[in-house]
């Protein structure tokens, strides 16, 4: 099936130089970092020394655990309608894993050592749980994406041994995202993590911009080739999305209820480092407004139907929704924990250019592999006119 | 056979890929072995000129021996060694190993360089002064 | 040598294989006849390790600089002027900012901007130690909380979950701060986490830590479990307190204030 990705209009060539140009700048940028060492070449410090990468990894942990909300419905509930796109789902979250996985080996200021993670395993530590379900999502994936797609191209039903695999899969989704907000939620002294909240926060974000990000690739696909993910499976998502983005913000509200009526001076500081800023450091504040003002216009967009039903509308709600969660979780919510420090001093955080090219060059190499699943899948999906339920797949 | 001459191309790049390091040094001698010194004035000053443990066994082992004693004492605060012969050492790298062997250029690096081995040591660990 | 080095090169790789758990092979060498690696006889002994900082005891700004300069010194501590990128073992901190909740307004001024030694807590339920996912951090039988700097990866996760912002990270290559090197003991390299050992391996040879020994009796160290042992006789005789007891790590540097 693989062949596919090697076959290509210049169009397909030139996304993949590009992803291949990034990746290259992005691998340079983080042999600089570790030439000059990391004070140099980061935003971080002492006070704030996770950042940027740390970030990517719980965002696109959420990504990846969202596909269960194409997989579930279409395999427990036979919702028709995802037939198309559970496809797309599993491989966006094989994605997003690689996405994860590689953001937290950038932070490693050893990386030649990080296999003392397996030679001394250590089941106390959130990090080597979050390495175990992380790999084996991944695993998990791959395999269910690649038979399932197998089947679909030789027009057979997927083998019956897979349906496990998928269950698996399903009740897996949540963990990932689970054990990823453990390595926040239980540290004691960081109050604005310390939330039994955070597990469920993370979900509904997730929930929120995954389906969003699938809207967006759905409608790019629609654009690039013959394939069309189908109106109504875009519609789904965009429910789903709505109320996850409802949850989220709820949630978001839940969190300043109990910091500001308790008034416990640990959990409003990060707060209002974050939105109002603290002892004259604003580093993040338009950030964190900036994702504020895209919620809601993504709320309003999302809950009113007419610019729901309406794709044009309902990209920008998508894109809005997304870039406001990535903000939030990708960006802020790492640093805002560690400020203030442990004695109440302030220091600020930005990510300087280079941890920001090695990132890109992170996003590069994951967005490389969806790149060519999609394309596989694509191709697949392009030579059967209709899908397995007799509804027309491929615009001709 | 569909594109064989694109195969046969590829086949053959990938065999001259993979062969180079020994075609490259084909017919070359190969450069002899090198001699660690061990003419230190510490080492010079003993009247049985004997590491920890025999020569034989330095020489193959001194890596598992060095990781070793490094666990042992960082990890179980082990510190004193209890060589074969009944003799004690006390476990560090700068300040029992390179007290006799200060000519770490000739001592250590030369056979490393030889073997393509980079031990992460003097990262760390301060190499002694040497001349030149 | 009464083991061919055959049989060696055996017990060592079976061992390796079998170390794979976890009790990595750091005994293939004991497996040599005659050979053993042993404690010291003069190491100190304790059930628990703990310190009491006499604060009254600091007057001048030498008697900081003397205790903190006594660490720095021996274990190479590299000296960077940036905030952001500093490494500190020992250090001092006002207290208002070490004791952030028990800051109240109208304490004596005098108390309220005193410096105070700060430093790992050694705590006996290091938060730390918990998440460090290679085990580069870990406790000791006698309480010290040890950190490995060969196997440190460098996440940092332990810097996100001590509270007491007692680690730091190398974001240099701390050589280039270093302006006497101590040749008898290791610098670090750049990417690993590094903070107080509590001198393990001074007490390990039968020495005090470096601070408690150029402290002239304001840095009081010893057994908590011994109900003889001094650290216990101060605790009993003064009112004392620790850095953020309440979130349950249980430091173990108590303060006479």
């Amino acid at each position: 099936m693989l062949e596919a990705a090697i076959k290509g209009r210049p169009r397909y060539w030139g996304w993949v130089l590009f992803l291949l140009g990034v990746i290259i700048i992005g691998f340079i940028a983080w042999l600089r970092e570790h030439h000059l060492g990391s004070g140099l070449t980061t935003g971080l410090s002492r006070d704030v020394s996770w950042g940027l990468h740390v970030g990517q990894l719980t965002f696109f942990v959420g990504v990846a655990a969202s596909a269960v909300m194409v997989v579930l419905p279409y395999y427990l509930h036979n919702y028709k309608a995802f037939g198309r796109i559970t496809i797309m789902g599993e491989f966006l979250a094989i994605c997003a894993v690689v996405i994860s996985m590689l953001s937290v080996f950038v932070i490693m200021g050893q990386p030649a050592r990080v296999w003392n993670v397996l030679l001394h395993p250590t089941p106390r530590s959130v990090i080597f749980w979050d390495l175990l379900v992380l790999m084996v999502y991944l695993i998990l994936n791959a395999l269910c994406g690649w038979t399932v797609l197998s089947a679909e191209r030789k027009d057979v039903p997927p083998p019956k041994w897979i349906k496990p695999f998928i269950y698996w899969a399903i009740i897996w989704a949540p963990s990932i995202h689970t054990v990823t907000a453990f390595l926040y939620a239980g540290l004691p002294g960081r109050a604005h993590w310390m939330t039994a909240l955070q597990a469920a926060h993370f979900l509904a974000t997730a929930f929120a911009a995954g389906p969003c990000l699938l809207i967006i690739l759905s409608m790019i696909a629609r654009k690039v080739s013959r394939f069309d993910p189908g109106s109504i499976a875009i519609q789904t998502l965009a429910k789903i999305a709505t109320y996850a983005l409802i949850i989220h913000i709820f949630f978001i509200g839940l969190e300043f209820f109990t910091a500001f009526y308790s008034q416990i001076p640990d959990h409003m500081r990060s707060l209002q480092y974050l939105y109002v800023g603290l002892e004259g450091h604003k580093e993040l504040v338009p950030v964190m407004w900036t994702s504020s003002i895209l919620a809601v216009i993504g709320l309003f967009l999302l809950v009113i139907p007419a610019t729901r039903r309406n794709e044009n509308s309902l990209a920008i709600a998508a894109l809005a929704v997304f870039f406001s969660i990535w903000l939030d979780k990708g960006f802020t919510f790492v640093a805002g924990g560690f400020i203030p420090n442990p004695f109440e001093r302030v220091t600020g955080y930005w990510p300087a250019l280079n941890e920001f090219l090695v990132a890109a060059g992170v996003w590069a190499i994951g967005f490389l592999v969806l790149t060519i699943l999609y394309k596989v899948a694509v191709s697949i999906k392009e030579e059967m006119v209709f899908d397995k339920y007799g509804e027309k797949q491929v615009r001709t | 056979m569909y594109d064989g001459w694109k195969i046969i191309i590829g086949i053959i790049i990938f065999l001259g890929i993979a062969t180079f390091p020994i075609l490259y040094d084909l017919g070359k001698a190969a450069p002899p072995p090198p001699e660690p010194k061990i003419d230190t004035p510490e080492i010079q000053k003993m009247v049985e000129k004997k590491c920890v443990e025999p020569k034989s066994f330095m020489k193959v082992e001194h890596m598992v021996l060095l990781k070793d004693w490094r666990d042992l004492y960082v990890r179980e605060g082990r510190s004193i060694y209890l060589s074969a012969d009944g003799k004690q050492y006390n476990i560090s790298l700068s300040n029992t190993c390179m007290k006799c062997h200060s000519n770490k250029k000739k001592f250590c690096d030369e056979c490393h360089n030889y073997a393509a081995v980079t031990p992460y040591c003097w990262d760390c660990h301060i190499e002694p002064k040497e001349e030149g | 040598m009464s083991i061919s080095r055959r049989e060696f090169l055996k017990i060592a790789g079976a061992s390796i294989i079998l170390g794979f758990g976890d009790i990595s092979a750091i005994n293939a060498l004991e497996k040599v006849e005659g050979t053993q690696v042993l404690k010291d006889i003069k190491a100190l002994k304790a059930k628990r390790w703990a310190m009491v900082i006499d604060i009254k005891k600091f007057k001048t700004e030498e008697d900081y600089k003397r205790v903190i300069d006594a660490c720095h010194r021996i274990h190479n501590v590299p000296h960077i002027e940036n905030p952001k990128h500093e490494v500190k073992w020992i250090w001092t901190e006002t207290y208002e900012h070490a004791f952030p909740d028990i800051e109240y307004e109208y304490i004596p001024e005098d108390i309220k901007h005193k410096p105070f030694i700060v430093l790992c807590n050694h705590c006996d339920n290091p938060a730390c130690v918990r998440v460090c996912p290679v085990k580069a951090t870990f406790k000791r039988e006698d309480g010290i909380v040890m950190q490995d700097m060969h196997r440190c990866i460098g996440c940092k996760f332990c810097m996100a979950a001590c509270p007491f912002g007692a680690r730091s990270y190398n974001w240099l290559h701390p050589r280039d701060y270093i302006k006497e090197e101590n040749r008898e003991f290791p610098t670090r390299t750049t990417g690993v986490v590094e903070k107080c050992i509590l001198c393990y391996w001074r007490i390990d040879k039968g020495l005090p830590p470096a601070c408690v020994e150029a402290s002239n009796g304001a840095l009081i160290f010893g057994d908590l479990a011994d109900p003889n042992s001094e650290v216990r006789r101060v605790l009993s005789a003064n009112y004392v307190i620790r850095r953020k007891a309440e979130l349950g790590t249980k430091p173990m540097v108590y303060y006479i204030i």
